[in-house]
């Protein structure tokens, strides 16, 4: 115990888990990569992309999260063209921006905008994991700020689902500084009387669990997204014990007082709808 | 004496020469005052060169060096009267960040700081400044008794980061952060950052929404650790010294990002060499600084902070590639 305080610590931020790489299914025929049940892909997605099996919820792209939550024909997008500079002049990150750009089709780890969840207005945004592990960096604080900026002159509630390793290392200290900046927006928002909804969706971590997404009038949680700050590893290394498997997990996060509820993806819309409503109809 | 550091090595050695030299003059009555003469100007030439155009990884340890002046240190040199206030009304009361009320020059004011030990023992009290949950709340507490006796706010921030620990995560270290960063967002009050050692990631931020962010010229601010970003990045912590030149943490980077408003001079080699002098250099920008935001209405401050951080980041558009700032 005592020789782990010595151990150089804090190397969290940004280290992707072996889980977060497994993307949207593709093909025909789809695999649980929990239970190995066999589902046609097609089904899959019709079930919002959790197995029938175990409930396995996978990873969302942004752009079907918004089909799965907004009512169609609705969602105006904000700030699409918004791209990254290279202000550290990091050496290959301009490639994998453009790697990433081509891969997911859109610009950034976040797409912002505005539309409606059973006819009420609300503004949106959604983080993406599959573009740089939905690292924040200064355009996800941007277009974050900005979005929250929209909520406050449209007086719209403000709805987040985080996906997110955590800061963007490549931008450096400006990555830091976009939990600031997000904070500074919200606080705003919070003193206008208006509504903030926040989902933590499988990974939320590091400098994005330390900010927006942990400051919701409510914090909801996918079933097993992982949330925390620190990396299991680190800690594991920190205090040299293992950690119990559940860590960091939705329902450890309930557990231990830190989350409102644990959604499931079925229940999500109806949830925020319901919500929504009693914030419409208290307000006079 | 100091630990040495390896970049001081030709400095010291030189210094060793000179004494050497004057001893021997003494004992064998030989007068060397001409070669003694040349010697400390090549000296005073040396310091300037080492000193003046620091590298970043020198920078990283000296602000690091285990006699840096902390927290408590400054709060000595600058404030009379100080009250430590402790815990956080909920949990406990966690060492790692120490707080309270004094006066600056009969102003009553709000003093919080990460607070590293000076040595083993006094470390492992404090965490070797690493806060859990409950230090961030503390300071919050702290913040929101400051607004609500309307008292200006000074932070200083020194650690490494926040504690990755099992029971910091149970006990929300993620939330506490971010009530932080919100919370600061919206005090009425003036508050004055000072990065006096390292400023590591989230737990740094934590303590760090301010209208003014001032930077002791070798001190760091970084999203992660110089090693932390090497392990990440090459996959081996002992290229921490490229990591810290390529990913910008120092003072004069963080001036030319836009991030810090002023860079507060250092004592030649550093603040250990002179914690009292260096007090003195830190209280002419407190002193100015408050003066600018003592004059500022409640929204006028809490806009101020509005717009320093917004401005903050680098980012363009797909048709027009030009990188706006």
């Amino acid at each position: 115990m005592i020789k782990g305080l010595f151990v150089k610590k804090k190397k969290y931020a940004t280290i992707p888990t072996g889980k977060v790489k497994q993307d949207v299914p593709e093909g025909i025929m789809s695999k649980c990569p929990e239970c190995k049940h066999i589902m046609v892909t097609k089904e899959l997605r019709k079930n919002l992309l959790v197995c029938q099996g175990c409930q396995y919820h996978y990873p969302m792209s942004s752009q079907e999260r918004i089909a799965a939550l907004i009512d169609e024909g609705t969602f105006t997008e904000y700030d699409a063209d918004m791209i990254s500079g290279n202000p550290l002049e990091f050496p290959d990150y301009v490639e994998k921006l453009e790697g990433d750009r081509k891969k997911t089709k859109i610009n950034e780890a976040v797409v912002t905008g505005a539309g409606q969840i059973d006819s009420l207005d609300v503004t949106l945004a959604v983080m993406d994991s599959r573009f740089r592990m939905g690292s924040m960096g200064s355009v996800v604080g941007e277009k974050i700020t900005r979005a929250i900026e929209h909520a406050i002159d449209k007086e719209t509630p403000f709805i987040i689902f985080t996906a997110s390793g955590g800061a963007r290392m490549q931008e450096g200290v400006l990555s830091l500084m976009q939990m600031a900046k997000t904070s500074v927006a919200l606080k705003r928002l919070s003193d206008r009387g208006l509504l903030f909804i926040s989902i933590m969706t499988h990974p939320t971590t590091g400098g994005v669990s330390a900010s927006f997404a942990s400051v919701g009038d409510y914090n909801f949680a996918e079933p097993k997204a992982l949330i925390g700050f620190a990396g299991r590893r680190i800690i594991e290394q920190t205090i040299r014990q293992e950690l119990p498997d559940d860590f960091q997990t939705a329902e450890f996060l309930l557990k231990h007082g830190q989350l409102d509820k644990v959604i499931h993806r079925s229940e999500m819309k109806k949830t925020l709808s319901t919500l929504l409503k009693i914030h419409t109809e208290g307000r006079v | 004496m100091a630990a040495e550091l390896e970049f001081e090595r030709p400095i010291h050695e030189l210094e060793k020469k000179i004494a050497e030299l004057k001893s021997f003059m003494d004992e064998k009555d030989i007068d060397l005052t001409d070669e003694i003469k040349r010697l400390e100007e090549k000296l005073s030439n040396l310091e300037n060169s080492t000193y003046s155009e620091m590298k970043p990884w020198n920078r990283v340890q000296i602000a690091r060096h285990a006699e840096r002046p902390t927290t408590l240190d400054y709060i000595n040199y600058l404030f009379t009267d100080f009250i430590e206030l402790h815990g956080d009304r909920l949990f406990g009361d966690d060492e790692a960040i120490v707080g309270g009320v004094a006066f600056y020059k009969n102003l009553p004011i709000t003093i919080i700081g990460h607070q590293r030990g000076k040595d083993t023992k006094e470390n492992l009290r404090r965490n070797f400044g690493m806060p859990h949950p409950e230090g961030y709340r503390k300071a919050l507490r702290l913040m929101k008794q400051a607004e609500k006796f309307n008292r200006p706010i000074i932070c200083f921030i020194d650690t490494k980061g926040a504690y990755p620990g099992k029971a910091a995560e149970e006990r929300g270290q993620s939330e506490a952060i971010a009530r932080n960063l919100v919370e600061m967002a919206g005090l009425t009050v003036p508050v004055i950052c000072v990065v006096i050692g390292e400023g590591g990631s989230g737990g740094a931020l934590a303590l760090g929404v301010g209208n003014y962010v001032h930077m002791l010229e070798n001190s760091t601010y970084s999203v992660i650790s110089p090693e932390g970003a090497a392990a990440i990045l090459w996959k081996d912590a002992s290229m921490a010294k490229k990591a810290a030149e390529s990913m910008r943490i120092t003072a004069p980077d963080l001036k030319e990002l836009g991030i810090i408003d002023e860079i507060i001079e250092e004592v030649k080699g550093g603040a250990h060499k002179d914690a009292k002098y260096q007090a003195e250099l830190i209280d002419q920008v407190l002193e100015t600084s408050l003066d600018s935001l003592l004059s500022m209405s409640q929204e006028e401050l809490i806009n101020q902070r509005y717009e320093k951080y917004k401005k903050i980041g680098q980012f363009g558009f797909v048709n027009d590639s030009i990188v706006v700032k």
